[in-house]
């Protein structure tokens, strides 16, 4: 069996794109042709408003990427490709979640959002709706402890990434 | 630059001629309407079709034989979808080809209007790029981007897609103030072909080459694409080095030199494809390593290290590993290699290459292409009809196929001494591609003769386009090799599923395909015996001023070899039956 953690065997692809309508169905048709799931997707444009990024995780356990970035390389709109190491990159992701949070639970929930240093957004007597900006590993593991005190609607937004500054 | 409104649709016409188009293959329709009015004022010819598809592969013929990009217009809807066979011919063989397609107008797609259909959608997949046009402005732009992504970098198709309102003179929509555009009004910031190779790759690339004692010169299509047959020519007898040439780039070497060994692959000749096997060094040249070269991939060229030439980086290591793999134009880059040639000392600095020479004349000798010729009362061999056409006409004659085991005959026996003079679909190998890709090139090459060679199975699919070769004075000569069946999948039926023949006999009986073309306007002649052959294609030859279809009669039981099966490597190759004794 493979030791890597589940985070390695996704792989970082962003690419900057021209912000023009159907780029996002070109890239995405690249992957699906081949049978690869993309595992998460985020998409907004760049300082430059001509410009987007895209950056996306794709489960491609012992498949090579290599062809795919060559043929995302090939699209028109494609401006540049960069394939990040998770271990030379910085990711982030963030997370909102609406979490069961009545009188016998609400002391204990509050406790973990303050070591987790997680947002309160809004809240009545029932729920809490919080949110966590951190690496997605990290994530999951906010996710694992929450889940215990019943997640009412939880909603990620996919990572994104830049190479780290060494 | 003067500022002169005009509408979108006169704008169209206007840089289609600015950017030098001289014919365009079409069938208008209601979204595209706009655009057929101010045609009639054009200087460029539009020939009518009786099928979209029938534009889409002239459009692609006049590509092939005249290294300009085709360009085919049509309405939208089902005549969109008529054209995406062509454009996924033209991708796969990387045919330059602009496609003007007929939009609803911009405020009502996505509407489900009569005649929408999501165009840029469906053809995403089978273009190099698509564009669905919003604005009138930006008409002369985008066609200006559309030639060039077409021509530039690895060749390809390239559709437009144009919105009814935006070229109707009736729409408020349709006004734009007219401007020629050039290079400098180009915005495509993630496209940069790169054109010269690696200096130092293509030094070792050099080296590799004058080490090599069992080299060959793998030959494709892209040889064709960069124009490069001259300098290919040279670095060959410069470095006197075996050549063979894939289907997509038959006549990219002459057949009659001594250093061609003619087509690799599935049906190629022996010594071609064990040549290859047995090679030392593979010189990949604009050829891209597809399966039916290969055969089995982990048994293909086993000792070979391999150069790779390509102007698709993503090409280079796709499907072989390579040793050296550069990037770039053919032409720029054999142009680099002879230099770099030079450079490191004449041919006899090389590695001894004499046993391999003798080896490989030593196949040539014992398996050349061979087949039985026919016994009185027997039908006709496909094979020696395609020796007479050859023998009867000119070198220069421009010879296109259909699909099927015709194909492969004509590829082997005709011999192709200059470059685009064959004319096929390779990558996609549509059916039907003959008929309207020979009247594609014939509109670009008038002078030339131009004869199709097709399949009954194949003629049947396009045959229609006669019509228009004879209403548009557009004179082609078709070889119809009626072997009543689908001989090509009955081959692969006899030899690899018992004999068991499912849904591959056409018909004896019908059609009658002399009264067929003879009410299509050609001249047509049934050629039953082999004596009749020769004087039938020399009669076809000595008439200029109509199509004219030959129906040969031919042998439903020949079958083409030799053949490496699928899924068996090229060392497995199965040579014509009567040389399997010669195989040790
Ligand atoms: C559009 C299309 N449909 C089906 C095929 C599969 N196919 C390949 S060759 C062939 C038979 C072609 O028959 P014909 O034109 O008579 O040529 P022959 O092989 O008999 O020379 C078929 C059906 C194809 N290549 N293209
Ligand atoms: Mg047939």
């Amino acid at each position: 069996m493979n030791s890597a953690t589940p985070t390695q065997r996704w792989h970082t692809i962003v690419t900057t794109v021209e912000n023009k309508p159907g780029v996002l169905a070109r890239v995405a048709g690249l992957f699906s042709r081949r049978g690869y799931n993309i595992h998460s997707l985020a998409v907004a444009p760049t300082d430059d408003e001509r410009f987007s990024r895209i950056t996306f995780t794709v489960d491609v356990e012992g498949s090579p990427l290599d062809q795919v970035v060559k043929q995302l390389n090939k699209l028109i709109n494609v401006v540049e490709i960069r394939e990040l190491d998770p271990l030379d990159a910085v990711e982030r992701e963030l997370m909102l979640v609406t979490v069961c949070a009545d009188a016998g639970h609400r002391h204990d929930l509050l406790e973990l959002i303050d070591d987790w240093r997680a947002f309160v957004l809004s809240e009545n007597d029932s729920e809490i709706m919080l949110s966590l900006s951190a690496r997605p590993a990290r994530l999951d593991e906010f996710e694992a402890s929450l889940r215990p005190f019943g997640i009412a609607k939880l909603q990620r937004t996919g990572r994104v990434a830049l190479p780290s500054l060494d | 630059m003067s500022k002169q409104q005009i509408s979108g649709g006169e704008a169209l016409v206007k840089a289609l001629e600015h950017e030098g188009v001289d014919v365009m293959f079409g069938l208008p329709g209601g979204a595209i309407l706009p655009v057929y009015d101010p045609i009639i004022e054009s200087s460029i010819r539009h020939v009518l079709v009786r099928h979209e598809q029938g534009a889409g592969h002239m459009a692609e013929g006049y590509a092939h034989a005249t290294g300009r990009p085709g360009v085919a217009m049509v309405t939208s809807g089902p005549a969109a979808t008529n054209m995406v066979t062509p454009l996924c011919d033209a991708f796969l063989d990387s045919v330059p080809m602009v496609c003007i397609t007929g939009q609803v107008p911009y405020a009502a797609i996505g509407t489900d209007a009569f005649q929408e259909c999501d165009t840029t959608g469906i053809t995403m997949a089978v273009t190099k790029h698509n564009f669905l046009v919003s604005e009138a402005q930006d008409i002369p732009r985008i066609i200006h981007e559309a030639f060039h992504i077409a021509t530039t970098g690895r060749p390809g198709p390239v559709l437009v897609d144009i919105p009814k309102d935006i070229v109707d003179p009736s729409s408020p929509r349709a006004a734009m103030n007219w401007y020629q555009a050039s290079d400098a009004d180009m915005e495509l910031p993630g496209y940069n072909p790169v054109m010269e190779g690696d200096r130092e790759l293509i030094r070792q690339a050099a080296e590799m080459i004058r080490d090599a004692e069992r080299p060959v010169l793998y030959v494709g299509g892209g040889v064709l694409r960069a124009r490069a047959a001259e300098a290919l020519l040279e670095l060959a007898e410069m470095v006197q080095i075996p050549v063979v040439t894939t289907l997509m780039a038959r006549g990219a070497f002459p057949d009659r030199h001594d250093l061609c060994l003619g087509m690799p692959g599935m049906h190629g000749n022996y010594t071609a494809v064990t040549a290859i096997q047995q090679s030392d060094l593979l010189v990949s040249l604009g050829a891209r390593f597809d399966d039916r070269v290969t055969g089995k991939l982990d048994g293909f060229a086993p000792d070979a290290k391999i150069i790779h030439v390509d102007i698709d980086p993503a090409e280079l290591g796709k499907v072989r590993q390579v040793n050296v793999g550069i990037q770039g134009d053919c032409k720029l880059v054999i142009e680099s290699l002879i230099e770099a040639l030079r450079e490191l000392g004449g041919v006899e600095t090389h590695a001894d290459r004499q046993a391999w020479r003798s080896t490989v004349s030593g196949w040539q000798e014992r398996f050349p292409l061979v087949y039985q010729q026919s016994e009185p009362g027997e039908k006709l061999k496909p094979q020696f009809v395609i020796e007479q056409l050859r023998d009867n006409n000119p070198s220069d004659t421009i010879v296109c196929s259909g699909v099927g085991q015709h194909q492969m005959y004509t590829s082997q026996w005709w011999k192709f001494d200059h470059p685009y003079t064959f004319i096929n679909s390779g990558g996609l190998g549509t059916m039907g591609f003959s008929i309207p890709a020979a009247i594609g090139a014939k509109t670009g090459m008038p002078d030339r003769r131009v004869w199709a060679v097709d399949g009954d199975g194949c003629f049947q699919m396009t045959a229609q386009e006669l019509v228009t070769s004879t209403v548009e004075d557009i004179p082609i000569k078709v070889a119809l090799l009626n072997n009543s069946y689908l001989g090509m999948v009955r081959q692969w039926q006899e030899m690899f599923y018992d004999r068991r023949y499912s849904e591959v006999h056409l018909s004896d009986r019908v059609p009658d395909y002399v009264k067929w073309a003879e009410s299509m306007g050609c001249e047509a002649i049934r050629v039953e015996s082999p004596e009749e052959v020769e004087p039938a294609i020399v009669k076809a030859n000595e008439i200029n001023d109509r199509s004219v279809v030959v129906e040969f009669r031919t042998d439903a039981r020949e079958n083409v070899f030799p053949m490496v099966a699928s899924g068996k490597t090229n060392s497995e190759i199965q040579v014509d039956p009567s040389q399997e004794g010669l195989l040790r």
